[in-house]
């Protein structure tokens, strides 16, 4: 199988505090990885320096088969048009609406023409089921629209690796259930791998292919859903109680 | 007893060499900031000339930061070309000079309150509001989403501004002017019988290139000044949303302040060469 992602010996400390003590994993063509942990425990800290928003300490970064720290600002822009990032607070553009904030990624590639554009946009929030929010602001969107948006704004430029940054966080029961059935129909249609950081049981059970559980910078764990909920050690179990 | 009525106590006197070196972190972080500031204002002049350029971006914020400013500095321009003109009179008047009223304010209001006075108004709202703007999409994370986006965020959202900001000022300060002067032109008539184009005829002939092109030149100064400012306080900010207050204050006061020592400067050389 084609490795989309690979992090070796990834280290990352603000000051004295250690966030990231040697991280390593991989992931392949197609794959849901899920990456559990608790609150501050470091996830969203892998993904960014994964995607070079973050510098690491030290360790390699290969995605997309280039060493993120070895790249020049054009290089690292260019890699990026092909990961999504779906962030935790969806990070929609205040100042646009929902159709020039799916837009506004591919203002890059200004030889589509303006209808090819229409109809990557109209595809991308039909994807995702909101259609009708074409023409509204971000702040006439409820918690999951916005979600829903942010993935349509990410799979609009049809990335080959999506990380996920806790996106059920914040959304009702049933929301959640939708947006994580969302990350599954994603990973069908478009075959891309993805990194989803959640602490959400219910979200890994639904969308994982392989878990690696998170603990004091390391990770401590891997395997299935099932096979970790069925774990005898007493912190990963209480995960999933 | 002092801790029960939340009394602060009382903070015991400094020693000599506390105060040095807490005056010597505050210069420290003084020089610290500039550094900072003049790498960022660097990094600006070498994004400027690279391309892509985003024309229909500088447009829009010219839009927004020239064009939606125009009330708030013309309403200011037309009290203070008025004001000038009531405050200076009685003085004119004990000397019969009332007649070298429009080339006194007209002088005053070109040369140096115009661009001052609107330059300051300018800092105060559009320092604010892009420290505040740009800051908030800090905390929620949109800056972020443009860079992972393949989008450089300093060049959609930095470059364009400061550009608006540094062209639109002039244009609002010879706008300004312009207001300011027909403000004192209706404070004269109040008070006498002056006709349109007897004031202006005066305004004109007191006036030279050497008056109006160093007061037009600065503005380009305190323009970006204030717009890289705002911009560095904005995109540098930290600590959340109360750094998003910190930012937008920040971006006034420093903004503020540039425009009195570039104003300081600008005078000195002019004075240099007239």
């Amino acid at each position: 199988m084609e490795i989309i992602a690979e992090i070796e010996n990834l280290k990352k400390s603000f000051g004295n505090n250690i966030i990231l003590n040697g991280v390593s994993l991989k992931i392949e063509k197609g794959e849901n990885l899920v990456v559990f942990g608790k609150s501050g425990s470091g996830k969203t800290v892998l993904i960014k320096c994964l995607v070079g928003l973050m510098e690491a300490d030290d360790g390699k970064v290969v995605l997309l088969g280039k060493d993120v720290s070895a790249l020049g600002e054009e290089e690292l822009n260019e890699l990026r048009k092909k990961v999504g990032f779906l962030f935790q607070s969806a990070a929609l553009y205040d100042s646009m609406s929902v159709r020039e904030n799916l837009e506004f990624p591919l203002r890059s590639s200004k030889s589509k023409p303006k209808k090819e554009i229409e109809t990557l946009v109209k595809e991308a929030l039909q994807n995702v089921g909101l259609e009708e929010a074409i023409d509204k602001m971000p702040s006439e969107l409820s918690g999951g629209m916005r979600k829903r948006v942010g993935l349509a704004r990410t799979l609009i430029l049809k990335p080959e690796i999506i990380l996920y940054d806790e996106p059920t966080t914040g959304l009702d029961p049933i929301t959640s259930r939708e947006i994580s059935h969302l990350i599954l129909d994603v990973q069908k249609k478009y075959n891309a791998a993805a990194i989803i950081i959640t602490h959400d049981k219910e979200c890994a059970r639904i969308t994982s292919n392989q878990m690696m559980i998170l603990k004091d910078g390391k990770f401590i764990a891997e395997g299935t859903f099932q096979e970790l909920s069925e774990s005898k050690d007493e912190w990963i179990s209480s995960f999933f109680k | 007893m002092a801790e029960d009525l939340n009394i602060p106590k009382p903070v015991p006197p400094q020693s000599k060499s506390d105060s040095g070196s807490s005056s010597m972190r505050v210069l420290r972080g003084f020089f610290e900031e500039v550094t900072l500031l003049t790498r960022f204002a660097l990094h600006f002049f070498k994004e400027v000339i690279k391309p892509p350029y985003e024309f229909g971006e500088v447009i829009r914020q010219s839009y927004l930061i020239g064009y939606k400013s125009f009330p708030l500095v013309a309403i200011t321009a037309f009290i203070l070309g008025v004001v000038m003109t009531i405050q200076s009179r009685p003085t004119l008047e004990e000397f019969g000079a009332v007649s070298l009223l429009p080339s006194m304010v007209s002088v005053s209001i070109i040369r140096e309150l115009g661009p001052a006075i609107i330059a300051m108004i300018f800092a105060g709202k559009i320092g604010s509001s892009i420290g505040a703007e740009l800051s908030s999409m800090k905390v929620t994370e949109q800056i972020d989403a443009m860079e992972v986006s393949g989008i450089n965020p300093f060049k959609y959202l930095v470059v364009t501004r400061v550009l608006a900001s540094t062209l639109m000022l002039p244009v609002l300060v010879t706008a300004g002017d312009a207001v300011s002067l027909y403000g004192a032109f209706l404070a004269m008539k109040m008070k006498g019988n002056v006709s349109f184009q007897l004031f202006f005829l005066k305004v004109f002939q007191s006036l030279d290139f050497s008056d109006l092109f160093p007061a037009i030149i600065k503005t380009f100064f305190f323009g970006f000044a204030i717009g890289i400012i705002g911009c560095f306080k904005g995109y540098n900010s930290t600590n959340g949303t109360e750094g998003v207050g910190v930012a937008a204050n920040a971006a006034v006061v420093f903004g503020l302040l540039s425009v009195f020592i570039l104003d300081v400067i600008a005078v000195q050389i002019t004075s240099f060469f007239i």
